[in-house]
């Protein structure tokens, strides 16, 4: 009875259980009205020029080449192995990337707290410029004013006699791998987990008996002891060292980075280093003063201070933002189309060009930076989640 | 030691630094370094680098650049094609800017005052540059000598206040109007649009509109309706997952596509439309941090003196959000502003596309750090006053003291 | 980050499903494209800005070219003026998804025909305009003279050409391991060589003749006397609209046609009096040309007023007066044993 006379009263557009639901509904259509216009239009204008859509064409014949690829591809493998050469590509500039700029953001942050004035100095030089000026326009720089204005090959600067440097590409010393190669990695790995137990026993013995046992010097002995066993075993080195030399068509031996990877590596580096120094300073900042007196009172060294005290906490302060700049590192690789380094974007656009499949091409291009954003996050919240549990 | 100079330049600066109040990381980092040998090893090695980048830098900028390329191409350069006869509506939206900043600066003073004279200062050296034109030369006199007049004519009307803001809020469509024509005055395609100004342009087009429909997308994402909250976090994150290069080529190339046969929108106002997608999504991330730190007493307040939703999130919550996420959000318009120069892949002829351009003119042959030199000077200056301005805000909003 | 995580992982499902579950509908109504253009009052031609001869942006911001004329040729056909059009600087990549869009009305620039542009990029191609081949650039002090002694070399050329894929065609073939430097634009590409970053740079002959005289030293390089392929050089516009592909089609053969009646900008007016039924058909002056095409009758007339003959835009843009000098050759009339034959105008 109550609840009918109640429900007359309050029509249903003024139904405070019903309007939110009516909302929803209408947006939900409208959402929907939208998406369909747009892929109604866009089918129709696909149709209208005798175009179809689907994804066939990826096992088709790509019929270009590819300059920089980290696996075997000619002009006669499929669109499908030309996406994954860019894919691969894109995975490369950003996995260098990512180890460098973290080494260089670090470096930066701490030079910036750093009561050494002219470190100082110089750190908040390079972040305020490096800050302040777009990437692509450092990109062009490097690309046009420094490596393509580097000297012709036959004139190539020659630092040590082990690094060369030209137009047509940086070679560097690069190691070949030897027959025993494999045999010297196992023995290495398993000479890390022993000395990392002697560390740990050491350690533990250290703790119990208030007596320095140098876990560390142990650790270390272990190392040298399996590497030493190795060469008996082996007789041969791991690794051959190889030294590039000049060819008139490019290096021979040592590796070669081309122009344009380079110009992109070294722009994404010191670009996103100093966002990353600037993340660096915050996060040690952060850390209470009291943290580093308790540490003190208790009579640590300086670096034990900054070793166990600081870091863990500031570590935990950094990663969020230090993820989103690594995220933002492989977003901004996408700018290599620019000067000619083949990853995801740049295969893309010939891709496109080449088959006229626009729609499927930046879907793809889309797809996979989402799972690779994903996957960063993914690993990056593992990482903080080990973090985090470190705190008490 | 082998460098004594440096080494007791920096002994000389805890001296004189305040003293044991001071031990925090700074302090203790300073105790630390204080004249042991890895600070000298710094030293040196900072010293050499610095020593040899500055010595080829100077000898560089004043010996062997060839600085012909940009005096011959400065129109260019700052506003593209943009016909030479309708170029005094350019100037008229700069002068009118001028009288704002005078003005604003009279009033305000502190932050306005310091970039009205960073602004002042832009003007004095490109007047004082050897290859302006003369008539470029007269704009920018006039435009100096308005922002000191109205910096007095400011000082008395502190009153005003409200008019200037008014004044700053029509400042965007009366410049539009000016420079499109819009039927006023001959129409000036956006073809036309070029240079620096283009960089303006859509940069300012960018912050101008994705502003709301960040405030929207972040104030949609904390609703209660699953469809709407559910919208508009997959929008945030799908734009925020995906390069904006791609929503570039989305905007370039796609956009007519969806929209279909018969609706023809000109490539920069794609370019316009794809920053604002792109800028929405990320600031409505940093107003939603804003969103997140207002006390849950602010919401019941607010409701127990009966305000409906609407009023709450209008009248209480959005002003304090907003005013805690401003340094981010102008850092957002930094990243804007700096991330205009992506047009250039598109085609466009932004700043940085007009440079592009030009070194490849057979006449400007291998100039090209001094044209990316020029377009990274001209980005710095800019973003500097801009992260100068959030600086100063954060210090007088206290947002990091909080 | 957790629910961050899981939106991003929603939205790539529901993104894939909607990519998937997307099939063909029902096709749009459109206006035709004249009408489009007509309404609009002037013409959008996608041009080239990096290619002297062809397509090239001068110093004062105008377009020049033998593509740019062609273009306006279209406009006069229309309008009966040259100038009612819009010069769209497209990239090799953004080219023919602007043709799809209806972004151009009109593809002019240095495009290749070929059956997958005709038949599933969308494309509708008029006459040939330039009958071109791929060639390639080299320095003289390279030792190069035959593609067999490109092993190794880096060579430069501008992504989505067709020049990219006749690359890996003709390296193929002979077996060549080589190094493709692929750029976005010609710039870009003849920049990177000339710099010495790549050992050479390809794309079509012509296009190389016109780079090589904007090189700092045009005497040191040559271009190599083998031909990697044939280069039928087209305008194109979008599929479907066989009026529009009419006009195009048309207007080329106009151009050929007027050079065959040797009839040029000069001496158009004189031909108005003629007493030839084909002249006096061609010119407009009787029967419905125009009329079947959506024209005015004199939509010839006013081609030839405004850019001239075909020959005429040849010697302005490449002819022995410019910096090119390009032998006709290939691109002579029929008449002249070239390959430029136009229908009748029947």
């Amino acid at each position: 009875m109550n609840k009918h006379s109640s429900a007359k009263k309050t029509p249903f557009w003024r139904d405070k259980r019903v309007i939110p639901i009516l909302l929803q509904v209408i947006f939900a259509i409208l959402v929907v009205l939208a998406g369909v216009f747009f892929f109604t239009n866009a089918l129709g204008s696909m149709k209208q020029i005798g175009l179809v859509f689907g994804y066939d064409f990826l096992s088709k014949m790509a019929q270009f080449d590819i300059g920089d690829k980290l696996i075997e591809f000619t002009s006669t493998d499929t669109y499908g192995k030309a996406f994954i050469v860019g894919i691969l590509n894109t995975i490369k500039v950003a996995f260098i990337g990512i180890i460098l700029a973290t080494i260089l953001g670090f470096i930066v942050g701490i030079s910036r707290l750093s009561n050494n004035w002219l470190a100082k100095t110089v750190a908040t030089f390079y972040v305020e410029i490096f800050r302040n000026t777009p990437l692509l326009v450092q990109i062009f720089i490097w690309f046009y004013a420094v490596f393509l204005s580097l000297p012709v090959i036959e004139n190539s600067i020659n630092a040590f006699g082990l690094f060369f440097f030209s137009n047509r590409g940086t070679a560097i010393p690069w190691f070949d791998l030897t027959s025993s190669s494999l045999i010297w990695l196992i023995l290495f790995l398993i000479g890390i987990v022993l000395s990392f137990v002697v560390w740990r026993v050491r350690l533990k013995q250290q703790v119990e008996s208030g007596k320095r046992k140098f876990p560390l010097y142990w650790a270390t002995a272990t190392i040298i002891i399996s590497l030493g066993i190795t060469w008996l075993i082996t007789s041969e080195y791991p690794l051959l060292l190889s030294v590039p030399e000049i060819a008139p068509r490019g290096f021979i031996g040592g590796y070669t980075i081309g122009p344009g990877f380079g110009a992109l590596l070294v722009a994404l580096v010191m670009y996103t280093a100093s966002f990353i120094a600037e993340i660096v300073r915050g996060g040690i900042m952060a850390v209470s003063k009291g943290q580093v007196e308790a540490a003190k009172a208790l009579g640590l060294k300086n670096s034990t201070i900054l070793r166990l005290v600081i870091l863990p906490q500031a570590i935990r302060i950094i990663i969020p933002p230090l993820t989103s700049q690594y995220l933002n590192l492989i977003k901004n690789s996408s700018l290599a189309a620019a000067v000619a380094y083949q990853e995801l974007v740049g295969v893309g656009i010939t891709v496109l060009s080449q088959t006229g499949k626009s729609i499927e091409v930046i879907s793809i291009i889309i797809l996979v930076y989402l799972s690779m954003s994903l996957l960063t996050s993914l690993l990056m919240n593992i990482f903080n989640k080990y973090t985090q549990l470190v705190e008490r | 030691m082998a460098n004594d100079e440096l080494t007791t330049k920096q002994v000389s600066i805890p001296e004189t630094a305040p003293p044991k109040t001071s031990i925090g990381v700074l302090g203790w980092l300073k105790e630390n370094l204080f004249s042991s040998w890895i600070n000298t090893i710094l030293t040196v090695v900072f010293g050499t680098i610095v020593y040899l980048i500055v010595v080829n830098t100077i000898e560089w900028i004043f010996f062997k650049a060839e600085w012909y390329v940009i005096s011959a191409n400065f129109k260019l350069l700052m506003v593209g094609q943009y016909p030479v006869e309708e170029l005094f509506r350019v100037w008229i939206a700069f002068t009118l800017i001028s009288l704002l900043m005078g003005l604003s600066w009279g009033i305000w003073k502190g932050t306005m005052g310091h970039l009205t004279i960073a602004m002042t200062a832009i003007y004095i050296i490109v007047a004082s540059l050897p290859f302006v034109l003369i008539e470029t030369r007269i704009w920018l006199l006039v435009n100096i000598a308005l922002i000191i007049a109205t910096y007095f004519l400011g000082k008395r009307l502190t009153k005003f206040k409200k008019y200037i803001l008014i004044g700053w809020f029509l400042m965007f469509p009366v410049t539009m109007i000016l420079l499109s024509g819009f039927g006023v005055f001959d129409r000036v395609g956006t073809n036309l649009w070029g240079g620096f100004l283009l960089t303006l342009l859509i940069a300012i087009v960018a912050i101008v509109f994705s502003f709301p429909l960040g405030v929207l997308l972040a104030l949609g994402r904390r609703s209660k309706l699953p469809v709407v909250k559910w919208f508009c976090v997959a929008y945030i994150e799908l734009i925020r997952g995906v390069p904006l290069i791609t929503i570039l080529f989305v905007a370039q190339l796609m956009l007519p596509m969806f929209l279909g046969e018969g609706v023809n929108i000109d490539n920069v106002i794609r370019a316009m439309v794809g920053f604002t997608l792109f800028s929405a999504a990320y600031l409505a991330e940093n107003i939603r941090g804003g969103l997140q730190s207002i006390p849950r007493g602010q919401f019941e307040a607010a409701e127990a003196l009966g305000l409906n939703a609407t009023f709450k999130t209008v009248f209480i919550i959005l002003p304090q959000s907003l005013r805690a996420v401003i340094p981010a959000m102008v850092g957002q318009f930094i990243g804007i502003f700096k991330d205009t120069s992506l047009v250039a892949i598109v085609g466009l002829t932004d700043l940085l596309g007009m440079g592009k351009n030009i070194i490849s003119n057979p006449e400007f042959l291998g100039t090209q750090m001094e044209v990316f030199l020029f377009v990274a000077l001209v980005f710095l200056v800019f973003c500097n006053m801009m992260s100068y301005a959030s600086r100063r805000l954060e210090g007088a909003l206290g947002v990091g003291t909080r | 980050m957790k629910k961050r995580l899981l939106a991003l992982l929603s939205i790539l499902l529901v993104f894939s499903v909607v990519l998937a579950g997307c099939s063909e509908e029902e096709a749009v109504e459109t206006k035709s494209r004249l009408d489009v253009i007509k309404e609009r009052g002037k013409l959008i031609g996608g041009v080239n800005a990096d290619i002297p001869g062809f397509g090239y942006v001068a110093s004062d911001g105008s377009y020049t070219g033998m593509d740019i004329d062609i273009t306006r040729a279209v406009a006069a056909a229309v309008f009966g003026d040259p100038n009612a059009v819009e010069f769209r600087p497209l990239s090799a990549e953004e080219r023919f998804i602007a043709v799809q869009t209806g972004e151009v009305d009109v593809l002019a620039r240095n495009t290749t025909q070929t059956l997958s542009r005709d038949a599933s990029v969308g494309l509708a191609f008029a006459p040939v305009t330039f009958y071109d081949g791929q060639g390639l650039m080299v320095r003289k002090d390279s030792g190069i003279e035959t593609l067999e002694d490109l092993e190794g070399a880096r060579i430069s050329v501008e992504s989505g050409t067709t020049t990219e894929l006749n690359l890996a065609d003709q390296m193929r073939k002979l077996g060549i391991d080589y190094e493709p430097v692929v750029f976005d634009s010609q710039d870009a590409a003849v920049s990177a060589y000339e710099q010495g970053s790549a050992d050479a740079y390809t794309t079509d002959r012509s296009a190389l003749v016109s780079r090589k005289t904007t090189l700092s030293n045009p005497d040191e390089h040559f271009i190599l006397d083998e031909v990697l392929s044939k280069e039928p050089l087209a305008p194109s516009v979008k599929d479907g609209d066989s009026q529009w592909i009419d006009i195009v089609s048309w207007t080329v053969n106009a151009l050929v046609q007027a050079e065959e009646f040797e009839i040029t900008q000069a001496n158009v007016d004189t031909f108005l009096d003629s007493e030839v039924p084909e002249i006096r058909r061609f010119l407009g002056v009787e029967g419905d040309m125009g009329e079947q095409l959506g024209l005015p009758a004199d939509f010839v007339y006013q081609i030839i007023k405004a850019v001239g003959n075909y020959g005429e835009l040849y010697d302005r843009h490449l002819g022995p007066d410019t910096v090119f000098d390009l032998e006709r050759g290939q691109n002579s009339l029929w008449t002249d044993g070239g390959l430029l034959y136009s229908p009748p105008f029947r």
